[in-house]
């Protein structure tokens, strides 16, 4: 329950609320994180939030977290300055399944901040390319103006290897993209529901009506993976506050497949 | 008659001798005693500590103390306190944090735990102990104040003689007698004649303080009275929880009944409060006025709180209704996926402390029987 | 005018949303169309105009506008390969509701609405097959709009 303490290196504004943060341990650095993974980062004096891991720490590159100023801590936590101390516990919570979709296809839907938790997964695939089949990345956000790693995004789509599709709610005519919700990206991509892995996050009804599309294709609950959020405190499943029925979203989650707990986003107020 | 092995009768005056004992060996005492009107849990000197000759009586919502047998030692139910304040106390601190330049220092507060004997504690809270165990000692994380408490921690169990109105720990199968997990048991024998103690030590800790009290062995008569207490009482209790509830009540999540227990739960929090199984907690953050050192404290949380679900933008479990419907699918339900048993040990407190009376045997079997 | 009339036919015969549509049908919808390419940027019909028309997208990508009084117009949808841009035809009064602007190079087959709306009421059998094929597209889009509607993204974040 210790927070180790960490130091702010950079920091860059992704949207108007939203930032990402380059951490480095004082000393001693947290286990490494996997992709899907979350941690604790605590702000002095304000608390302590999970939060995504959104750049996975090695080869020079920094821990990474991507933070949407919301609440008492994120506030606190978007307030910080290079130089900066905070503390960090973790890595908690189970992965994306990239081991398992290895060989075949992979799509990822992310929707808002949602594409935080994903991104160390595109990482890994385009890093292993080879070892997966077709990659597509759709996503979705409020505006141009609320995408993540814009800059990211382009470069990954000028390869020829994966697809990447965005798309916004609304835009005014500087947007040359497309408008419309994430999940009208499906059709534009070939699916073979026997060689697929689907990865979602983002609001739980976005993820509701993009599984139940790609179900609809033919794809099995089983092969598509949701990231779930709840109030977590401990990330240890001792403090009671992340249950969604019989799963703690701090150690059985917070990446599911959906066949555990599509049932359980269906029920109201769970 | 021929003796029962590992079966020892001690006296009243002999008993009376084991809180000095327990001081010998090194151990605090916390055991039965009245305070405000209620039989709570508290520092035990002598036998003048505890509530002799009380006894309690208990129903939906309601709870007096009154005269009981005169000079029986164990002639009432639980009270409204269990073990778990002992084990996790409501507040604790976790963690100062030291402003150092920029960079935070966080320092562990010292803290020893000091040997404690639970004395008079029920079966049914025993297992409580075992069931929070579970969640807080043999997952992957354990909480090492948890287990230093419950390691340094003896238990004296008392079979239970005068179940309340509100207990049904037959069908949880917890009691009213202990099986195991006690380092002494015992059971008081208290009629117009005789009045004595059953010890059965379930320790090497036990069998010490069985050798230093002034005791004998046990018949087959007197072991036979003990356990005739203890059956009486299941003959008493008249309450009792539907079985099988694991995946009967999250699939029920719809049922009409949620709705009319809502109308009636005052959304107090009581019943977490004095289940001895419940271990939801939060984490309150402060910091100094001079702004360079912070505290963390961790202190217990109920279900029913509005916060308890809160994600940004507003709370998951908004109303009466699903919150409620958290709390028993959970401690009933959902509590075996997570721990290979139900949360709950029937003690019955969350009935006798539920202001409207709300009795969970009832929602239970309300929800599950399709009524 | 047969052979082109023909690779009319054979594109909507190629097109998602005259899938399945018999030979008989789609040479009469056929008859109806003619190719058109817009430029990127070209406007092709604004919010109050007749809808005289509609469009089967083959390629490129056309933006939906609504004109907002004091700011920028806003991009509420946008269209593309497979999809078929404009119901207003087929209901009174006939007048398009938003703008329309190529996004880039589109390749469409505009198909006339006064043409194949006598072809409807002569032939009630196609018009029922075409206003079902509309309802899907106007239900996939309601349930776009709704989904939309409910701003998923202002609220939500990680921590």
């Amino acid at each position: 329950m210790t927070p180790l303490p960490y130091r702010v290196t950079a920091k860059r504004r992704e949207t108007p609320d939203t930032w990402t943060l380059d951490l480095e341990p004082v000393s001693e650095p947290i286990a490494t994180p996997r992709p899907g993974q979350f941690t604790m980062l605590y702000a002095f004096g304000r608390g302590e939030i999970p939060i995504s891991v959104s750049g996975l720490p090695g080869d020079g590159a920094p821990l990474r977290h991507t933070i949407r100023a919301v609440g008492n801590v994120s506030e606190a936590l978007c307030d910080l300055a290079p130089g900066d101390g905070l503390g960090v516990r973790g890595p908690f919570g189970t992965c994306w399944g990239l081991d398992g979709a290895e060989g075949r296809d992979v799509v990822i839907m992310a929707g808002g901040i949602g594409l935080a938790p994903l991104r160390p997964a595109i990482e890994h695939v385009l890093v292993h390319r080879d070892s997966y089949g077709r990659f597509a990345v759709l996503v979705g956000c409020r505006t141009p103006g609320d995408l993540l790693y814009a800059g990211q995004l382009e470069s990954w789509r000028g390869r020829f290897d994966v697809e990447v599709e965005v798309t916004v709610d609304s835009a005014d005519p500087g947007w040359h993209g497309d408008v419309g919700v994430v999940t009208s990206l499906l059709p534009r991509i070939p699916v073979d529901p026997d060689n697929i892995a689907v990865m979602m996050c983002g609001p739980e009804v976005m993820m509701r009506f993009g599984a139940r599309a790609m179900v609809e294709r033919g794809v099995a609950e089983v092969d598509i993976e949701v990231s779930t959020e709840r109030n977590m405190k401990c990330a240890i499943g001792h403090c009671g506050h992340c249950q969604l029925g019989p799963k703690f979203i701090c150690a059985d989650g917070p990446v599911f497949p959906l066949s555990q707990v599509g049932p359980l986003l269906a029920v109201r107020s769970l | 008659m021929a003796t029962v092995p590992g079966c020892f009768v001690v006296t009243p005056s002999d008993l009376s001798a084991l809180f000095g004992i327990l001081d010998e060996l090194g151990y605090r005492t916390l055991g039965p005693t009245v305070r405000d009107g209620a039989i709570v849990i508290g520092e035990i000197s002598g036998i003048s500590d505890l509530p002799i000759g009380i006894t309690d009586e208990q129903g939906p919502g309601r709870y007096r103390l009154r005269d009981g047998v005169a000079g029986a030692w164990f002639g009432f139910a639980v009270g409204p306190q269990s073990a778990r304040a002992h084990l996790s106390p409501p507040e604790r601190p976790l963690l100062e944090i030291r402003s150092r330049g920029p960079t935070l220092e966080f320092v562990e507060p010292e803290h020893h735990t000091e040997r404690t004997a639970l004395f008079g504690i029920r079966p049914c809270d025993l297992a409580a102990m075992e069931v929070q165990d579970r969640v807080l000692a043999r997952g992957p994380h354990p909480d090492p104040r948890y287990v230093a408490a419950r390691d340094t921690t003896l238990v004296v169990v008392v079979n239970c003689g005068v179940p309340a109105d509100t207990c049904f720990c037959p069908s949880t199968r917890t009691g009213p007698r202990a099986r195991s997990g006690f380092d002494l048991s015992v059971t008081e024998v208290v009629d117009q004649t005789d009045h004595y103690f059953v010890l059965e030590p379930g320790s090497e800790a036990g069998v010490e303080i069985v050798e230093r009290l002034e005791h004998r062995p046990a018949d087959r008569a007197e072991v036979n009275a003990a356990l005739a207490t203890t059956e009486a009482a299941v003959e008493a209790i008249s309450r009792s929880l539907p079985e099988q509830l694991n995946g009967r009540l999250l699939a029920a999540a719809d049922h009409s009944r949620w709705d009319e227990v809502a109308a009636r739960c005052l959304s107090c929090g009581n019943c977490t409060m004095v289940c001895p199984t419940c271990f939801c907690s939060d984490v309150r953050d402060t910091t100094d006025l001079a702004g360079d050192t912070a505290t963390r404290v961790q202190v217990w949380d109920s279900c029913f709180t509005l916060g308890h679900s809160h994600l940004h933008g507003g709370s998951v479990r908004a109303d009466t209704r699903s919150r409620y419907r958290q709390w028993l699918t959970h401690k009933l339900d959902t509590w075996w996926d997570q721990f290979g048993q139900s949360g709950c040990v029937g003690c019955g407190r969350c009935i006798t402390w539920c202001p409207p009376g709300i009795d969970l045997t009832v929602e239970a079997a309300a929800i599950v029987g399709g009524g | 005018m047969v052979a082109r009339r023909r690779s009319i036919g054979d594109l909507l015969a190629g097109h998602p949303f005259f899938a399945d549509l018999p030979d008989r049908d789609l040479e009469l919808i056929a008859g109806c169309g003619r190719n058109e390419v817009f430029r990127p940027g070209q406007l092709l019909f604004r919010e109050g105009d007749p809808a005289d028309w509609f469009y089967v997208i083959r390629r490129g990508r056309i933006a939906l506008g609504i004109g907002v009084p004091g700011r920028e117009d806003l991009i509420i949808d946008t269209l593309g390969p497979g999809e078929v841009l404009g119901w207003s035809w087929l209901f009174p009064p006939h007048v398009w509701t938003m703008d329309a602007r190529a996004l880039d190079t589109v390749h469409a087959i505009a198909l006339d609405g006064v043409c194949l709306r006598g072809k409807c009421d002569e032939d009630p059998v196609l018009g029922y097959s075409l206003a079902r094929r509309f309802a899907g597209i106007l239900s996939d889009r309601l349930a776009a709009t709704r989904l939309r509607l409910l701003d998923v993204y202002r609220a939500q974040s990680r921590g």
